[in-house]
C-alpha cells in the first residue's frame, strides 16, 4: 500500500486542528492543499528571485526569468506538451474565456454553433452563452444519462457543419464521470469541429496527455493541482495559437510598437499581455515537479481504492443519495431531511471539510433534479480516517437536526 | 469554535420551525410579495403579505432552503401580522442587526422566537441564510402594490 501518510507530511496545512478535531480535508475540488515544496518556492521567489520576468538584465530579473521559463518547460513535459503551446492564464475561467474571445471571435459567425454538454461548470458553459450571443450563433448542450455520462450518440446527433467547438469536462466536478475525450474528440474533428477540455478537475487526478487525448485546447488551474491560486494554463495547438488573434494587448505581448500600430508575438507570449502572476507560475512548475517526484502510479492507485472507500461509506449512511454514478476523485450527494448547508456546518465542527451549494454547476443540478448537493473530494493526501470521519459526522447531522 | 457552537445554532426553536414551517405556502389575497435568492446557496425565499390601511393582516412564505432561512422565514411570518409598515420594517432592521452583532453582545428585546438566531453571530458564511427574509421583507415593503394573482 503507498503511504499516503508520507505524503501527508508534505502538506502543513493539515497539522493545525480545526475546531479542535483532526482535519478531514475533504474539499479539495475546489482548491487543494499545498505541498511544502509549492510553498518554498513562492518563499523563494520574493527571497531571490523578485523581480520581473522577460524584461531586466539585472541578477533578480534574469533569475525570475529563468525560474519562470523553467515552470513553462515542467508543465508542459507534465501535459505532454511543447512549452511554445502553454499560455498562462489565471486559471481554468481565464483559460477558457481566451478561447472564446480570440479563436471564437475569429471563428464563430451567426449561424454558426457551438455544442457544450450537460455536465459543464459554469465556466465552460457561459463563456459559451455570452459568445453565442454576440456572434448570433446557437449553443446546444449535449445531453446526459441519469449516471452522469455523456450520451455520445446524443453528442453525435448534434454535430453537423455549422458546429465549430465543442466544449466539454474531462472529469465532472459533481457528478466525477470521466468523460470519453478521445472518442468526443474523432465525433467532433469527423464534424469539422474543434475540442476544447476543461480539465480543471482531471489534471490532479487522471493522467494527461494533451496529444493522446486527441483535443485541440486543453485548460486547467493551478490551484486545484497543488499550487498557488491566480495560475493556470490554456494549452492549445500551435496552429491553432498561431492563428489566433491577442485578446489583450499592452507590455510583454508585442514584438515591436510605434505610436500608430504594433505587431505582436508569437505565441504562447502573444496571449500573456502584462506581468504575469510570477510567483504562481513558479509555484505550478514546483508543484508539478513534487508530483513528478512521488510514484504518480501508487497516487492514482491510492485516490482510487479511497474513493471506492468514499462511496460505499456513503452507500451505507442512512438517507444518502449519490448523484450520477462517480468515477473518480469526488462524490455529491444529498442527505435526506437536512439541506446541504446545514450538513456541511455540521460536519465543518466534526473537523470535516466539505462543499455544499450547486458547485457552480446549476443547470447540472436541475437536470439531476436538485437544486444543490453536498460534495466530497479527494486528493492525494486523502485518507481512510478523512472518510470514517465524514461517515461519523454526518450521523452526527442527524442528532443535531433531531 | 466548538460543537456546541453548532447546537446553539440549531437550537430547537429552528429546527421545529424548520420541520413544521407555519404560514408555508401562497396567499391568494397578497397585495405585497417579493422573492429574493442568495446566488451563492441558490436558497431562495418569497414573502407574501397582505396590507390593509397601511397594517399587515396576512403573511405567508414560501421557497426552499436550508433550515436557517426555512425557520427564520417560518418564524418571521408568525410576528408580523397586526404590525404597520414602520414597525415590520424596524422588525427587520432589528433582527440585521442582531444577527451581525458581535458574538458576545446581549440579545436585543423585541426579536421574540428570532432571538433563538443568537449563535449565527459565530458562522460567517451562514448569517445571510437567515437575514434571507428580512430582505425579502423589506423588498416586498418597498414595493409597489402586487397583482391579485395569488
Amino acid at each position: 500500500m503507498p503511504d499516503a501518510q508520507a505524503w501527508r507530511r508534505d502538506f502543513p496545512a493539515l497539522e493545525p486542528p480545526v475546531h479542535g478535531r483532526r482535519l478531514a480535508y475533504l474539499d479539495s475540488a475546489s482548491t487543494a492543499l499545498k505541498p511544502r515544496a509549492v510553498i518554498d518556492a513562492v518563499v523563494r521567489v520574493f527571497t531571490h528571485e523578485a523581480g520581473n520576468v522577460h524584461r531586466g538584465v539585472h541578477a533578480l530579473s534574469e533569475a525570475a526569468t529563468a525560474a519562470f521559463d523553467r515552470a513553462r518547460a515542467d508543465v508542459a513535459a507534465f501535459v505532454g506538451a511543447a512549452a511554445d503551446e502553454v499560455v498562462f492564464t489565471r486559471g481554468t475561467t481565464e483559460a477558457i474565456n481566451l478561447v472564446a474571445q480570440s479563436w471564437g471571435r475569429a471563428n464563430i459567425g451567426a449561424g454558426d454553433a457551438v455544442v457544450a454538454t450537460a455536465l459543464e461548470h459554469h465556466a465552460n458553459l457561459v463563456p459559451w452563452q455570452a459568445l453565442c450571443a454576440e456572434r448570433g450563433a446557437t449553443l446546444r448542450i449535449a445531453p446526459i444519462d441519469d449516471d452522469g455520462r455523456v450520451d455520445l450518440a446524443a453528442l453525435a446527433a448534434l454535430l453537423d457543419e455549422r458546429v465549430k467547438l465543442v466544449a466539454v469536462c474531462q472529469l465532472s466536478n459533481v457528478v466525477g464521470t470521466i468523460a470519453p475525450i478521445a472518442d468526443i474528440a474523432r465525433l467532433a474533428h469527423a464534424a469539422g469541429a474543434v475540442l476544447l477540455v476543461d480539465g480543471a478537475q482531471a489534471i490532479a487526478h487522471l493522467p494527461v496527455d494533451v496529444g493522446a487525448l486527441g483535443c485541440d485546447f486543453y485548460a486547467f488551474s493551478g490551484h486545484k493541482l497543488y499550487a498557488p491560486t491566480g495560475a493556470g494554463v490554456l494549452w492549445g495547438r500551435r496552429a491553432l495559437l498561431a492563428a489566433m488573434p491577442p485578446w489583450q494587448t499592452g507590455g510583454e505581448m508585442v514584438a515591436q510598437v510605434s505610436y500608430e500600430a504594433a505587431r505582436y508575438r508569437e505565441p504562447p507570449y502573444r496571449f500573456e499581455a502584462g506581468t504575469p502572476d510570477i510567483a504562481g507560475v513558479i509555484g505550478l512548475g514546483a508543484a508539478v515537479a513534487y508530483l513528478r517526484s512521488l510514484d504518480r502510479a501508487a497516487v492514482m492507485r491510492h485516490e482510487a481504492r479511497l474513493h471506492g472507500e468514499l462511496r460505499a461509506a456513503l452507500a451505507a449512511a442512512s438517507g444518502v443519495r449519490v448523484l450520477g454514478d462517480p468515477e473518480a476523485a469526488v462524490v455529491a450527494f444529498t442527505v435526506e431531511g437536512a439541506h446541504p448547508h446545514d450538513v456541511a456546518t455540521i460536519v465543518d465542527h466534526e473537523g470535516v471539510a466539505i462543499r455544499a451549494g450547486h458547485h457552480c454547476a446549476e443547470p447540472l443540478h436541475r437536470r439531476l433534479g436538485v437544486h444543490v448537493s453536498a460534495r466530497a473530494s479527494l486528493a492525494l493526501y486523502s485518507d481512510d480516517a478523512d472518510v470514517a470521519a465524514l461517515a461519523a459526522a454526518l450521523s452526527h447531522v442527524r442528532r443535531v437536526l433531531r | 469554535m466548538s460543537a456546541s457552537d453548532v447546537d446553539q445554532l440549531y437550537q430547537a426553536v429552528i429546527v421545529d420551525h424548520d420541520r413544521a414551517p407555519r404560514n408555508h405556502g401562497p396567499l391568494a389575497t397578497a397585495t405585497h410579495r417579493a422573492t429574493v435568492d442568495n446566488p451563492l446557496c441558490g436558497d431562495i425565499v418569497t414573502l407574501h403579505l397582505r396590507i390593509a390601511d397601511g397594517v399587515i393582516r396576512d403573511v405567508s412564505f414560501e421557497g426552499r432552503g436550508c433550515a436557517l432561512s426555512r425557520a427564520a422565514a417560518s418564524i418571521l411570518t408568525t410576528m408580523l401580522q397586526g404590525r404597520d409598515r414602520s414597525a415590520a420594517r424596524a422588525l427587520a432592521a432589528d433582527f440585521d442587526a442582531f444577527v451581525q452583532a458581535p458574538a458576545a453582545d446581549p440579545a436585543m428585546p423585541g426579536l421574540g422566537e428570532l432571538t433563538a438566531f443568537i449563535g449565527v453571530r459565530r458562522f460567517r458564511s451562514r448569517r445571510a441564510c437567515a437575514t434571507l427574509p428580512v430582505r425579502a421583507l423589506v423588498e416586498a415593503l418597498d414595493g409597489t402594490e402586487a397583482s391579485r394573482d395569488g
